[in-house]
This record gives structure tokens, sequence and C-alpha cells, in this order.
């Protein structure tokens, strides 16, 4: 930033940890927050970037795809990783599949709504009590360290991990009528 | 319409076949290395038992301990990332009723090396025999053609599911074959071993030397 180079968004940093670590295929539930990250990895030939129609049908997929040599990651929002704790439990942990996840972080600064506030309260208890790896990104300048060291860590050991992307980071979503 | 040129049959015309023979029959038909997912349930332990032999069991089967519902999306994640390789998900009635959405990903992906088995016993067998709704008016094969899964068809009878199989191994799928079962107890139970399950698969899918 310093050298003059222009400042890239979180949504490019990440889609560059992406592909610095081969991480090509990225199954999907869309979120608002999430909208510019998917739009750009949709629209780079490196990556396979799709919809599914639940959480749970991508964490299978991202399953499958690193068991057969490629690395994936599967975007949703915090109502969304509220529906994986089965398969987080009885696929990815028991049976060393590094699944790895990006939320985007909804119930907190600012939530308009009461159910999202109720569900994301339910998301760091789950990953606890599983072990789970995981960090809430809150900064730009901490972005690329996180996502890179984490997935490093993550195919070294094994682990599933979980990147929560703060509204501090992205702006989050605020009540619009 | 590719698989039910010949003699298309509805679910109540198909014969009730047995899964540990058909799932025995199936693998005699795969020479090249082709991964087979293993739905929870009984789906997995007849493929378990199938697959014994001299020397050693087959290595490119995978065994879900959990995460029911999830053979045709693990099968899907496997395809699409080899996509030279056969891909067959062995999954049980009640299994797939409870991801639905996953063959109309599987139709929107057009994944041409992937061929789903439905394991149709029209019960939970494992947890007790309760009734699932493919006994109860719900036809897979039609929800997997309105899902868009054009290449979906009832096996008449042990014959008819060969001659499927073999197709579907040789053919750009996605194929889809539905299977009656019987409610005969499986043959062995899964060794319940996951990160042994997993290393084996990945040996198997050449991605662990
Ligand atoms: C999410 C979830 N709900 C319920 C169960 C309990 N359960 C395990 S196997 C099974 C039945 C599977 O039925 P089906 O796929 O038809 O196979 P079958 O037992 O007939 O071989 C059920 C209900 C579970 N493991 N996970």
């Amino acid at each position: 930033m310093s050298d003059g180079a222009p400042e890239r968004a979180w949504y490019e940093i990440v889609r560059d940890v992406l592909k610095q670590h081969d991480v090509s295929l990225i199954p999907y539930v869309p979120d608002n927050v999430l909208r510019p990250l998917i739009e750009l990895l949709e629209a780079d030939p490196f990556f396979n970037a799709f919809s599914v129609a639940r959480e749970e049908e991508g964490l299978g997929i991202t399953a499958g795809a690193w068991m057969a040599g490629t690395r994936a990651i599967l975007l949703m929002q915090t109502s969304g990783f509220a529906t994986l704790a089965n398969q987080l439990a009885s696929l990815s942990v028991p049976f060393q599949i590094p699944t790895m996840m990006i939320v985007s972080e909804r119930g907190t600064l600012g939530e308009f709504n009461i159910g999202q506030m109720l569900v994301a309260r339910t998301m760091r208890p789950v990953l606890d009590c599983l072990a789970i790896e995981h960090h809430t990104v809150t900064r730009l300048d901490e972005v690329e360290f996180i996502f890179d060291r984490s997935i490093r860590q993550a195919v070294a050991t094994l682990g599933p991990v979980c990147f929560i992307l703060s509204p501090l980071l992205t702006g989050g979503k605020v009540f619009a009528k | 319409m590719a698989l039910t040129t010949n003699q298309p049959v509805t679910r109540d015309q198909a014969k009730v076949m047995n899964r540990y023979d058909i799932t025995k029959r199936m693998l005699t038909y795969l020479h090249h290395d082709e991964a087979v997912i293993g739905g929870i349930g009984y789906s997995n332990f007849d493929l378990w038992a199938a697959s014994e032999s001299p020397n050693g069991r087959r290595q490119q089967n995978f065994y879900m301990l959990g995460s029911m519902g999830l053979a045709v999306p693990i099968a899907l994640g496997v395809a699409l990332a080899q996509p030279k390789r056969k891909v067959i998900a062995l999954e049980g009635d009640g299994s797939i009723l409870m991801q639905l959405a996953a063959l109309g990903t599987v139709a929107a992906r057009d994944q041409k090396n992937l061929t789903i088995v439905i394991l149709d016993n029209g019960a939970y067998q494992i947890t007790g025999g309760q009734k699932t709704l493919t006994d109860q008016g719900v036809d897979i094969v039609a929800v997997a053609k309105a899902s868009g899964l054009e290449q979906s068809a009832w096996a008449a009878d042990e014959s008819a599911f060969e001659e499927m199989i073999e197709r579907a191994m040789k053919e750009d799928g996605p194929w889809l074959i539905g299977c009656r079962i019987d409610t005969n107890k499986p043959v062995d139970t899964t060794e319940r071993d996951p990160s042994r399950i997993r290393d084996q698969f990945m040996r198997g899918m050449g991605v662990k030397k």
C-alpha cells in the first residue's frame, strides 16, 4: 500500500490467496455480503464456482473433491453454517478431511433480523466443541495472513478451517427499506 | 431416451432384487478403478461385503459412517476432481430423500462421469424398517427425471441392471439407475475406522502413494 500499488478489496485478496493455494472448486449458497467474491470467482476461469441447494450438499462436494485431489472451499452465511453440525461431526472431523469454509457473519454489529442474531450465536460453540480451527477476520490488513496460514495449516493437519468474515471487514448488511 | 428404449418399467413393475447380489454384480463391471461411494444405511455394508476378495478389499470405495444423504454430493466432488474416472454413488431411498436437490445439482453440472444407483427397499431398514416415502408414492426415478437427469430408469431385473451398469461405465452420463431391493440383512458390517477408510480411498484415487 505504501509502495503506491492500489489497495485490494477483501474479496480480491481472498481470490488471490485461494488461487495461490490452488483452491479452485467453490460451491456456495449465496449471501449478499459474499456477492462481490462470488462474482469475482465466477468471472475467473481458474475457479469452478456454482450454487448448490443446501450447504450440506456443498460440504459433501468439497469432501469428495479433496479425497480425489482437488481443493475446494464452501461459501455460505451464518444461517447456512448452522445446518452443518452433523456433517462436520460425522464426515469432516472423523475422516480427517480439511473442509474449508468461508462464512459471512450475520447476527451481530447492527443485525436487524432476530432469527439471524439467534442462529449466529450457535456458530462458535459448534466450531469450538468440535475443536475446529476458526478465525474471525475483521481487518483488511490481516486477510492475507489469516487465509494463507490457515489454508496451509488445514492441509498440513487434515483439519477443517472456518473463516468468519466480520461486518468490520465487509461492512455487513444493514437494514434498508 | 437411452436407458429405457428396450423395456421401460415403472417402480411397481420392477423386480425386487437383493442388495448384496446386485452390488456384487455391479462390481464385476468395474475394470478401470471406478470410484464407488457407499451411503449410510445398509448400502455401504453390502458394498464392504461385496468388495472382499483374496487380494484384499477394493481400495476405490468410500464408506460413509454418518452424513446421511451425502453419497451423491461426495461422488459429485470426486467426479469433478477426476473427470476421466467413472464414479458411482450407491445410495438408499431414505438417504436420497433427505437430499433430493443433489440430483438437480448433478444434472445442472451435466456430470458425465457420474452414475447414481438407488437401492430402494421402501424402508429405513437399518433403523428398524420404518416406511420411507418411496413406499408411499414417491418415485425416485421420476424425481430424477424431473430434476433434469434424463438418463434415469428403473432396472427391470438383474440382467437389465447389468446392462445398464455396463453401459453407464462406457458411455456419458449422468445416469441414475433405480433398483428395488428386498429387506434382507446385509452380509457383513463395514469396519468403522474413518481415517483408514479415507486413507485407503485416497490411495485408490491415486492422490496418495
Ligand atoms: C441426519 C440423520 N438422520 C437420521 C439418521 C438415522 N439413520 C441412520 S441410517 C438411517 C436410514 C437410512 O435409510 P436408507 O438410506 O433407506 O438405507 P437402509 O437403512 O434402508 O439401508 C437413518 C434414518 C442419521 N444417521 N442421520
